[in-house]
């Protein structure tokens, strides 16, 4: 194939990727475009290989070979609940793959430009690598946090500001020497100094950041590993890799930007790491009034009477993984002519959409899963609201109390219905660490448990 | 040695509840007590001597032994003479003994006092501190809830017309107006049963925070037309007195109302204070034939200039109902209520659930329902340290300062875009037009990527992930390039990049194949 059968084969390749993401707007042409997004790979790829440049078939097949095995094994394998830590292992690998390729473009001794065009392209290789470097650590950081090898509580060190500062501005002067260097070897070490302080700073930078706000951080690693495509395809002058990157990029950056609104936190606050240190007090001493528990044969009745019920997960009905008894359930309710909804917070969980897709999982039509948006303003006419496993998402002071650090987040506004039954382990507080009032409302009642033995208690009962 | 529990029959006319239900009774037993209770107790709650035998109640038929045995007696109504033994209860009780029940010590002085004289503790179910962790053994408020209720049932028995309006082939039937005064807890559960019924239900309150919980239960809220913003709550979330303006422009509201309304529903009461008089003799002519006051102030006097305390009387064509006995119209469901306030109460007393009650004093619920402490006379309590509802000044306070940041984030804006356009030119102005051309096509798929992603339904954020997951595995084509070159380093390099991105490729591809399949209608 020549470069204009190739530059072609590209043109379709990204229109098809472009497809993929615009088939993602609803359920019914999501499928379609992934095939899209799929055969949109496939053309790229054997365009790519059937180029003059590519020569060694062996090495080629064998890699290809290999890495598809992995990646079919972990894709077959995988719980839906551990998507957040698949998510973030494949960030990592984007990440380490543009480091890589932007050393051996740097090596390559085929490159011989001159002037402007030979700044122009160091600069491409020494971002591509400082964003790959980022990505990759902060990726593996992420994925320890979410496994919970790591502990997820925010690492506040003392002046990490001044120290993530400090780092910056180390990057841009290695980045002058780097672009400034003369001869390959004395590129190489302001290059390798840069991806050690990258890979330092990818960790300190997760490190940072509490478990509440994973969303935010798996939807940046996201949009970093777009742009660090992106940045590769600049040091190679590769149009498909540019759109892809920016594709990707951007997409992170919207999903990161909607994590950021639904938390109402402000993106480099979050970034910035340490939940509730920017001011903000907690009132603690007010008396909160009683919790009133409920046993599950209570709750079954409080259901069974209702006519309109909202069930609101959260990460506890992951971790529990009691979608599958919640669906049953809401089956047993719908064939008594209760309407059944969900309601879903766009920061239930540790990945956006991550409890539609475990409801999904478990077979509950989409169309009975709301968004917050959407199902808001029919808490009032509702009759019952199960809360199984949410805290923060669900906590009237984000409204109420102005000295929360939750301010202004906007949450599900269970607290309107007429009964708000609470499932939790315990009293603990949500991530934020702040006390939920609503445990205390006259109308809420608490069931303690196990998520899912609870939910299996109640279908029982039913 | 568990302390005994003896419930007595009521002994007052027509009083239908039992302080005790089999329900009740099992639960106290698992506190440690043991319990015996008059035969036919409760008879007329329709609970058999049967039922109580079978959750372990003794059932006893020699009431004075009962009195003499008990360590705690539980009761609805204070004790009173008793009709069949000729002496008053306050006489049958053993010295040292506790007595639960409703004492009403403001009103019953000389009640008090001879309670104290046996040398008795005596917990006061109708002097339940107003705060949120006593609600449930506020028995004023179930048996509220209950009366309003009941209120309602009496209203329809004696109103000739239906609540519901209908269209029907024999004409239209408008629906019946109600009007309910003072939404409190009684007031509450009258609009929710009215309106349930299909009336056209309004309130009036004095204290405007109850507004939201009048509307929540699909009733009118009455404004009144008065400039002063005067609230009516007064501590521990009762109502107070009002200015003369504001009776003033009270009374006028009422008078308009009782030309238009069908049937009104009197809740209002101060504690300590006999009941505001609200509907004057006029107001009550003024009213259509067939109309219905129920005044459940009754007792304490009366809302209404011309209702008879414990009577249903007619006067200028109206229906005017002053029953005190409405809880006990309903003796299932207000025993059941009262037992389980009882219960509550007991529970409070027995942390150890060892039989063995402990009065603790400093416990600022079992302080205020104390109103005798072994003989001696410990009522009124302390006032209550904090109010159900919030004060004014609570709600107040913590405001939040505005900073003036929005201006300047404007401006901020402007000069960050215009650093960018004059980088951007800079940039323009020395690179290479290869450059500028994958620069171009950088910057459009950006804007394409912004209009598509925005368009992603929220469902379907982790298959987006995923999915760009695996297509930035494109980042493979980078390696596939560099493979074939000359280099050991840099065909290791570009072997293992191949290596993970297709990793990603395939992994995610699959992976969002896989999740999009579960999303199904």
């Amino acid at each position: 194939m020549n470069e204009g059968m190739i530059t072609i084969a590209y043109i379709a390749a990204s229109i098809l990727f472009i497809l993929a993401l615009g088939g993602l707007s609803n359920q019914e042409s999501a499928r379609r475009g992934n095939v899209y997004g799929i055969v949109g790979m496939l053309i790229a790829i054997v365009a790519t290989v059937l180029g003059a440049q590519v020569t060694s078939y062996t090495t080629l097949i064998v890699c290809m070979a290999i890495g598809g095995g992995i990646g079919a094994y972990l894709a077959k394998r995988v719980e839906m609940t551990e998507m957040p830590e698949l998510v973030a292992m494949l960030h990592s690998f984007v990440g380490l793959a543009a480091v890589l390729v932007g050393y051996a473009s740097y090596i390559d001794p085929t490159n011989q430009l001159t002037g402007v065009a030979h700044s122009i392209h160091a600069i491409e290789i020494y971002l591509g690598v400082l964003i790959g470097a980022v990505t990759f650590t902060g990726s593996i950081v992420a994925f320890g946090k979410l496994r919970g090898i790591i502990t997820s509580k925010p690492l506040t060190l003392p002046g990490r500001h001044l120290f993530n500062l400090g780092l910056g501005v180390a990057c841009i002067f290695l980045g002058i020497g780097f672009v400034g260097a003369e001869s390959l070897g004395s590129g190489m070490v302001p290059l390798l100094i840069m991806t050690a302080i990258a890979l330092l700073f990818g960790v300190h930078m997760v490190m940072a950041i509490g478990g509440a706000d994973m969303p935010v951080v798996v939807s940046m690693l996201n949009s970093y590993s777009g742009w660090a495509a992106a940045a590769t395809g600049f040091m190679l002058s590769n149009d498909l890799l540019i759109v892809v990157g920016a594709l990707v990029g951007s997409s992170g950056a919207i999903l990161s930007y909607i994590m950021c609104r639904a938390m109402n936190r402000k993106f480099l606050a979050v970034i910035a790491g340490g939940f509730g240190t920017s001011g903000g007090t907690v009132v603690s001493d007010v008396e909160q009034g009683e919790v009133v528990p409920v046993s599950a044969e209570d709750t079954a009745e409080i259901l069974k009477n209702a006519s309109r019920v909202i069930i609101v997960p959260g990460y506890g009905m992951a971790v529990a993984q009691a979608q599958y008894p919640i669906y049953e359930m809401t089956k047993k309710l719908q064939a008594q002519n209760i309407e059944v909804r969900f309601a879903i917070h766009p920061v239930a969980g540790r990945l956006p959409g991550h409890m539609n897709v475990l409801l999904a999982e478990a077979k509950v039509p989409y169309d009975i899963v709301m968004e917050m948006d959407e199902i808001n303003e029919d808490f009032p006419d509702t009759d019952a609201v199960l809360v199984i496993g949410a805290n923060d998402i669900v906590n009237p002071d984000a409204q109420d109390n102005p000295g929360s650090p939750i301010a202004g987040m906007p949450v599900l506004e269970v607290w309107k219905a007429r009964t708000a039954i609470v499932m939790k382990r315990s009293m603990a507080t949500g991530y934020a660490g702040v006390q939920n009032p609503l445990f205390f409302k006259e109308n809420s009642r608490m069931l303690f448990g196990d998520a899912k033995s609870s939910v299996e208690a109640i279908l029982a009962a039913i | 040695m568990p302390m005994k529990i003896g419930v007595p029959k009521e002994v007052h006319a027509e009083e239908c509840r039992v302080a005790l239900t089999p329900n009740t009774a099992e639960q106290i037993g698992k506190l440690g007590f043991t319990i015996a209770m008059e035969a036919g107790a409760g008879e007329n709650a329709h609970f058999s001597d049967d039922a109580y035998r079978e959750v372990g109640v003794e059932v006893v038929d020699d009431v004075k032994a009962l009195w003499a045995s008990a360590d705690i007696l539980m009761k609805v109504r204070a004790p009173e003479l008793h009709p069949g033994l000729g002496v008053d209860e306050a006489e049958l009780l053993r010295e040292g003994c506790t007595l639960i029940s409703y004492i009403w010590p403001a009103q019953n002085e000389a009640l008090m006092q001879r309670l104290a004289k046996r040398n008795v503790t005596v917990m006061a179910m109708d002097s339940v501190p107003r705060i949120s962790r006593a609600q449930k053994l506020d028995a004023l408020s179930s048996m509220a809830n209950i009366a309003g209720y009941r209120a309602v049932i009496e209203a329809a028995s004696q109103f000739g017309r239906f609540f519901t309006g209908q269209i029907t082939a024999a004409g239209k039937v408008p629906p019946a107006k109600i009007m309910v005064i003072g939404a409190g807890v009684a007031g509450l559960a009258a609009i929710g049963a009215a309106g349930s019924m299909g009336a056209v239900v309004r309130a009036f309150d004095t204290r405007p925070e109850v507004k939201e919980q009048v509307e929540s239960m699909g009733a009118e809220f009455l404004m009144l037309d008065f400039k002063e913003d005067e609230d009516g709550a007064g501590e521990g979330g009762y109502a107070k007195v009002m200015s003369k303006e504001f009776i003033e422009a009270e009374m006028k509201l009422f008078a308009d109302q009782a030309m238009e309304v069908d049937i009104i529903i009197t809740t209002a009461l101060i504690p300590g204070k006999p009941a505001p008089e609200l509907i004057t003799a006029g107001m009550v002519e003024s009213m259509r034939d067939g109309s219905v006051i129920v005044d459940l102030a009754a007792e304490q006097g009366g809302n209404c200039a011309l209702t008879e305390p414990g009577k249903i009387v007619e006067k200028h064509g109206v229906t005017l109902i002053g029953l005190t006995d409405l809880p006990s119209r309903l003796p299932t469901q207000s025993s059941q209520l009262y037992g389980t306030n009882l219960r509550h109460l007991l529970n409070d007393l027995t942390p150890e659930k060892d039989g063995q009650i402990n009065v603790d004093m400093e416990d600022e619920v079992t302080r205020g329902v104390t109103v005798i402490k072994e003989g001696e006379i410990t009522w009124p309590p302390p006032p209550p340290k904090l109010s159900a509802a919030p004060a004014a000044v609570a709600t107040a306070a913590p405001k939040v300062e505005e900073t003036p940041e929005p201006e300047s984030k404007g401006w901020g804006n402007l000069i960050a875009a215009c650093i960018a356009g004059v980088l951007m030119l800079g940039v323009g102005s020395v690179a290479p037009p290869d450059f500028l051309a994958h620069f171009t096509v950088f910057i459009l798929a950006c804007f394409v990527g912004y209009m598509v992603i925005w368009n992603v339904t929220p469902a379907l954020h982790t298959p987006l992930m995923s999915v760009t997951n695996a297509i930035s595995g494109i980042i493979v084509i980078g390696a596939l390039l560099q493979i074939s070159s000359s280099s050991t380093v840099i065909v290791i390099l570009a072997a293992i990049s191949i290596l993970i991105a297709t990793v990603n490729i395939v992994g995610g591809f699959l992976v969002t194949q896989r999740m999009l399949k579960m999303f199904q209608k």
